[in-house]
């Protein structure tokens, strides 16, 4: 049977991690790859890499830093941050990333999914998607959610799946580093309506609220940054809880 | 394994990430050349034949190269990866693809209201052949794919999305996986070595 996943995400900058991590065990907490190969080594089904610089020569340091982890790493990775390109994306690919994920290029021109799809098939795009309650709407929010657009949440997942996206990567921004738990309302409606598997984000904080957005909202993954890096959940026991819990992964 | 000097030729027809290999390939102590030239890939010991993307271009491309002829008659051993797989059988669903016709059947789309791409860790079992020596039975393999090959006499092992399909075939010297054994941990990597050893 197909497990559900649990992804660790990690903010790039410069080629390092971003936030700090609790892990004595790291020689080097701001190395990305040894980040990486202690989450593979515990057991995380797949890892995400957001580039976050913002200086112009990103793009060759980060290309760079994706082919050292895919040297390193035996496990699937996304990468994402600021991709808007064909040649965004076959750099990265070619470096050795599994899967790219586009986000604010995407919104500003939708065809961009349908071009990467044709090009480099849909199971290498995923569409990531930051959303708010605005008026109680989801509405969708781009720039790393500081700019507030129009679009529904559930139109414009139903149409990035029909342009050609293999994945939804949800990140429900009103529970993002809340730690209260993912939406299930917004991650059920998405996973109940959309044929392509989902990936929540937002909000993990204990345990039990991955083993709720698996359970309640039928989700296909769960991602989370912070409760993983600072240690207050490990992988290996979240999977065992899960198991616990009836719920498929892979141990 | 004592000679680790084998020659492996990683085909290389444009097809997205084929990077994926080489590096497992080096982190369990062997090297594969990326390559697209026939006489490369006929001198070679082992030849992997990776595939990520779409069924009909990849074909196509193959055909550009003149490897879709190419690859059929190959007598050393040949591993297809996912896309890989699918190409070897007679037909794909996806794009209508006429197939290099190696393992008799056609992968077909997976149905309503299944989601798709199966895409993640599954299990995989029934296991035969040497190809999955000291691989647990229900070991898991990541597969991201849309289109499946259903069961046959040539099926080495299987697995269950709401029905069972084939996860690897095997005939004469040519072998195939739809999951990706690149990015599958220490279970993948058992399986690249096997072959090598083969």
């Amino acid at each position: 049977m197909l497990t559900k996943r649990i992804i660790p995400c990690l903010d790039i900058k410069d080629g390092r991690t971003v936030k700090g991590t609790n892990f004595v065990s790291l020689k080097d907490a701001g190395d990305p790859v040894e980040l990486a190969r202690l989450y593979s080594e515990q057991g995380a089904d797949e890892l995400v890499f957001l580039d976050i610089t913002a200086t112009h020569d990103r793009r060759k340091t980060f290309a760079e830093l994706v082919e050292k982890i895919a040297r390193e790493i035996s496990i699937p990775f996304t990468v994402g941050g600021g991709i808007s390109t064909v040649e965004d994306v076959q750099v990265l690919l070619k470096a050795g990333a599994d899967k790219v994920s586009v986000n604010t290029a995407a919104v500003k021109e939708p065809e961009l999914i349908r071009t990467l799809a044709e090009k480099f098939g849909s199971q290498c795009i995923v569409l990531a998607i930051d959303a708010n309650l605005v008026n109680s709407e989801w509405k969708v929010f781009t720039t790393g959610g500081r700019h507030a657009t129009d679009i529904n949440l559930f139109d414009w997942a139903k149409q990035g799946e029909a342009l050609g996206a293999g994945e939804i990567l949800f990140t429900a921004m009103t529970r993002d580093g809340t730690k209260d738990g993912f939406d299930l309302e917004a991650n059920k409606r998405l996973s109940e309506s959309l044929r392509i598997p989902i990936i929540a984000s937002g909000g993990a904080g204990n345990m039990n609220h991955f083993t709720e957005v698996f359970q309640q909202a039928n989700v296909d993954a769960a991602l989370a940054a912070s409760v993983f890096h600072y240690g207050a959940i490990g992988i290996q026991e979240l999977k065992k809880e899960l198991q616990r819990q009836k719920i498929n992964v892979r141990i | 394994m004592s000679n680790r000097k084998i020659n492996i030729a990683i085909i290389d027809y444009g097809a997205g990430n084929v990077k994926s290999v080489q590096f497992a390939l080096e982190r369990i102590g062997f090297s594969g050349v990326l390559t697209d030239d026939i006489t490369t890939i006929e001198q070679a010991d082992k030849v992997i034949f990776p595939g990520v993307g779409e069924a009909r271009s990849a074909m196509q491309a193959l055909k550009d190269k003149g490897l879709d002829t190419e690859i059929p008659n190959l007598k050393q051993d040949v591993l297809g990866i996912c896309l890989g797989m699918q190409l070897m059988c007679d037909y794909s669903e996806e794009g209508g693809t006429e197939g290099m016709g190696i393992f008799p059947g056609k992968a077909k789309k997976f149905p309503v209201p299944l989601k798709i791409p199966h895409v993640g860790w599954n299990q995989i079992s029934k296991l035969k052949t040497e190809l999955f020596q000291q691989v647990n039975e229900a070991s898991f393999g990541y597969f991201v794919h849309s289109f499946y090959v259903p069961l046959s006499e040539w099926t080495v092992a299987q697995t269950d999305y709401s029905f069972p399909f084939s996860a690897a075939l095997a005939k004469d010297n040519f072998y195939g996986c739809q999951f990706h054994p690149e990015k599958s941990s220490l279970v993948g990597e058992q399986i690249l070595r096997n072959f090598l050893a083969l």
